[in-house]
């Protein structure tokens, strides 16, 4: 069914994009706009990971040797920054880009010169953010929680900068997250109701929803702290009748739905890798979209659990520590299905597969210290420690990250119609592997053995265990300098693709030729289930 | 744009303008919540409107201590006269600190009290107490400052200490600019 190129209306079906620097400027179209929202969030990866970089080289060996405390701090600041809201969060965006329309069988998105607006915020707000760090007195030093009164009272001149660079992100992802659900809302095939949406638009709807409710809260907390430092206000300064604890129940408010922002989608994308790689459909649809909408709704409810030390009554502790279990079962029963899906199925492990099934076996293990982590009388030891560090690296770089490469190979050929190196991915994806497993295991052994994250000197007995960290780091690092090898190669020199690289792929996206035209589905596809 | 795509535009943007307007309210209700439930040791920074006459408990008392401390760089010295007291439920009882402005010029204080365990906050009544107000030194200027408080009867029979802490905050700034 190539209904894009057959369907030729007066005037304009066949014009290509326009020509130049402007083409990119002015671009409402879904694909170029997704286009742009993937090259900036990896070059973000790179520049957030070259600041990982700086991290582990200091703390290749205990005693400071390359940084100052004070730029460390600047450095583990803008890495946590830069990966959750430049690296991680754009290419999601980028992703819905180019797959939502092409899933379910829309032109475009439903409000595209919104799109423009909210890629072209990105640069100048990572702009700002980095220009920071050129300042007196340098850029956020301050942790990327920005915990008053570090970010109020003793910060650098230069938060000012930081705090309009979040308020800028954070309408970029508003209106990405509206232009999501208006589209999918509105612009679905005849014939594609809401129970047979794919996983991926399925994960991106609640997910957009999560955006709505939670970045417009974290907006709030830096005009707070915007007005706690410029206009004498004392929201969170307990000298003035404000609390700074206050700033923590409000940023957790927003952080904890932001987490599931960052994974949700990724469940969407290994929902379509899986299946298509055991050729097999995937087991238990219903289930997963309703574990997903769990998972949602339960974000908004454990927020405390990331400040069980602060001083919350008993009363709090238990709550948020159930709740925070409560969500082991939805998120069980998404790992159930995958597997369920694989099980008996002619499995073939092409990149994307192989970096789908990393995504379950290390996601999971990220989950489970998680659980121990959501066990509030021994959080009371790993609160502030290693093993938070290892934690949610672990849930992150092989969740989220691994599933982000994995959905550029898978769908790579669809987007510029030819085939990266099957071979030179397999390399990629075990170089990554190994490297990302080397950084992050030995994490979890010495935060539980007491050392402390965010600092840039430790005690003698952890310094094996850093060095290998440290190691694991360049190895992960230079993995993705490969990456961006690949990527390139294809593009430029790549096998032709057919329409359909994959044999067990199913979608309405592979029923457009490779690449998929500029302008696609312009009359809407029939969808039969 | 089509009409149903405006139509969704419309709550669309209406929900994260509230979400925005939910982050502020979110600073009065947390504070409603404790005190409400007393979760959190939120202790009543106001005075009670009338003293409740309750039955004093002359088969239990409390220990009551008093620990001070000062914020950030706040020169004043701040001690209770004495650090701690017994006391029957449901007595009125007093204790008295003694602020000194060290320094040569003059300066104000408010001092935030606390009370720890959180589960005993309110059970705790202040009657009188210095930290409902400001207070304005002058150079070298001493004040001794009176907390007059008594304790709820029904304060559970586990809890046979409380401590209640006060931080003292330069507010100077703060109160030039309200003047």
């Amino acid at each position: 069914m190539d209904v894009a190129s057959e369907h030729s209306t007066d005037h304009d079906a066949h014009h290509g994009p326009a020509k130049g620097f402007t083409r990119w400027v002015y671009t409402t179209n879904h694909k170029d706009i997704g286009t742009m929202y993937l090259w900036l969030a990896f070059a973000m990866f790179l520049i957030g990971g070259s600041m990982a970089m700086v991290i582990r080289a200091e703390l290749f060996q205990p005693g400071l040797q390359l940084v100052q405390p004070g730029f460390f701090n600047q450095m583990t600041t803008m890495h946590g920054l830069i990966m959750v809201f430049g690296a991680v969060m754009p290419a999601f965006v980028g992703l819905a880009n180019w797959l939502i329309p092409m899933m379910i069988g829309a032109p475009d998105m439903a409000l595209p010169r919104m799109n423009n607006l909210s890629f072209w915020i990105l640069p100048f707000a990572f702009g700002l953010l980095l220009l920071t760090l050129f300042m007196d007195g340098g850029g956020p030093n301050f942790g990327w929680t920005f915990y008053a009164p570090l970010s109020t009272q003793y910060a650098p001149p230069s938060v000012t900068f930081f705090i309009f660079s979040i308020h800028l992100m954070g309408l970029s992802s508003i209106m990405g997250a509206i232009n999501v659900i208006a589209t999918i809302i509105n612009m679905r095939a005849p014939g594609m109701t809401l129970m047979k949406m794919p996983l991926f638009v399925w994960t991106w709807l609640i997910t957009a929803f999560l955006l709505l409710a939670a970045m417009p809260v974290l907006a709030g907390v830096v005009t707070m702290m915007l007005m706690d430092i410029n206009f004498g206000t004392s929201y969170f300064s307990a000298a003035g009748g404000g609390d700074p604890v206050l700033f923590q129940h409000l940023f957790w408010f927003f952080g904890h739905p932001e987490v599931y922002i960052m994974i949700l989608p990724a469940f969407g994308i290994i929902s379509h890798i899986v299946p298509a790689f055991s050729r097999k459909r995937l087991f238990g649809y219903s289930s997963m979209v309703y574990a997903t909408a769990s998972i949602a709704i339960l974000s908004f409810m454990v927020w405390a659990h990331h400040m069980f030390t602060v001083g919350l009554p008993l009363a709090g502790e238990l709550f948020f520590m159930y709740a925070t279990m409560m969500i082991a079962v939805p998120t069980g029963v998404k790992v159930f299905n995958w597997i369920s899906t694989m099980f008996r199925g002619s499995l073939t492990l092409e990149t994307p597969m192989l970096f789908a099934i990393a995504f379950i076996v290390l996601f999971t293990i990220g989950g489970f210290s998680g659980l121990m982590l959501a066990i509030s009388p021994a959080d009371f030891q790993y609160q502030d420690t290693y093993f938070v560090v290892a934690h949610f690296h672990y849930v992150l770089v092989p969740g989220a990250i691994f599933s982000i490469i994995a959905a550029a190979y898978f769908w790579l050929p669809k987007w510029c119609g030819r085939m990266y190196d099957e071979k030179l991915g397999k390399i990629h994806f075990w170089w990554s592997f190994v490297g990302l497993n080397l950084t992050f295991f030995p994490m979890h052994f010495v935060g539980l053995a007491g050392m402390p994250r965010r600092i840039p000197d430790y005690a003698l007995q952890f310094a094996d265990f850093n060095m290998i960290s440290s190691i694991g780091a360049f190895i992960f690092g230079t993995a993705q300098l490969f990456f961006l090898y690949i990527v390139v190669k294809c593009i430029l020199t790549g096998e032709k693709a057919p329409a359909c690289p994959w044999e067990g792929a199913e979608g309405l996206e592979w029923t457009l030729p490779s690449p998929a035209p500029y302008h696609s589905f312009t009359v809407p596809p029939k969808f039969e289930d | 744009m089509d009409a149903r795509t405006q139509r969704s535009l419309v709550w669309l943007v209406l929900l994260p303008v509230a979400m925005f307007g939910f982050g502020f309210a979110l600073v009065p209700l947390y504070d409603v919540f404790c005190r409400v439930t007393g979760l959190n040791g939120k202790v009543n920074t106001s005075p009670l409107a009338m003293p409740v006459s309750a039955k004093v408990d002359l088969s239990r008392s409390i220990n009551i201590q008093f620990v001070t401390q000062n914020n950030a760089n706040m020169p004043w010295t701040f001690q209770p006269l004495s650090t701690e007291m017994e006391i029957h439920p449901g007595a009125d009882s007093r204790a008295v600190f003694r602020v000194k402005n060290v320094t040569d010029h003059p300066m104000s204080a408010q001092a935030i009290p606390s009370i720890s365990p959180a589960e005993a906050a309110q059970y705790f009544h202040k009657i009188q107490c210095f930290c409902f107000n400001q207070q304005h030194l002058a150079a070298r200027e001493s004040l001794d400052m009176p907390v007059i408080f008594y304790v709820d009867p029904e304060l559970p029979d586990y809890i046979h200490t409380i401590t209640l802490g006060y931080t003292l905050f330069d507010v100077t700034k703060l109160a030039a600019r309200a003047n």
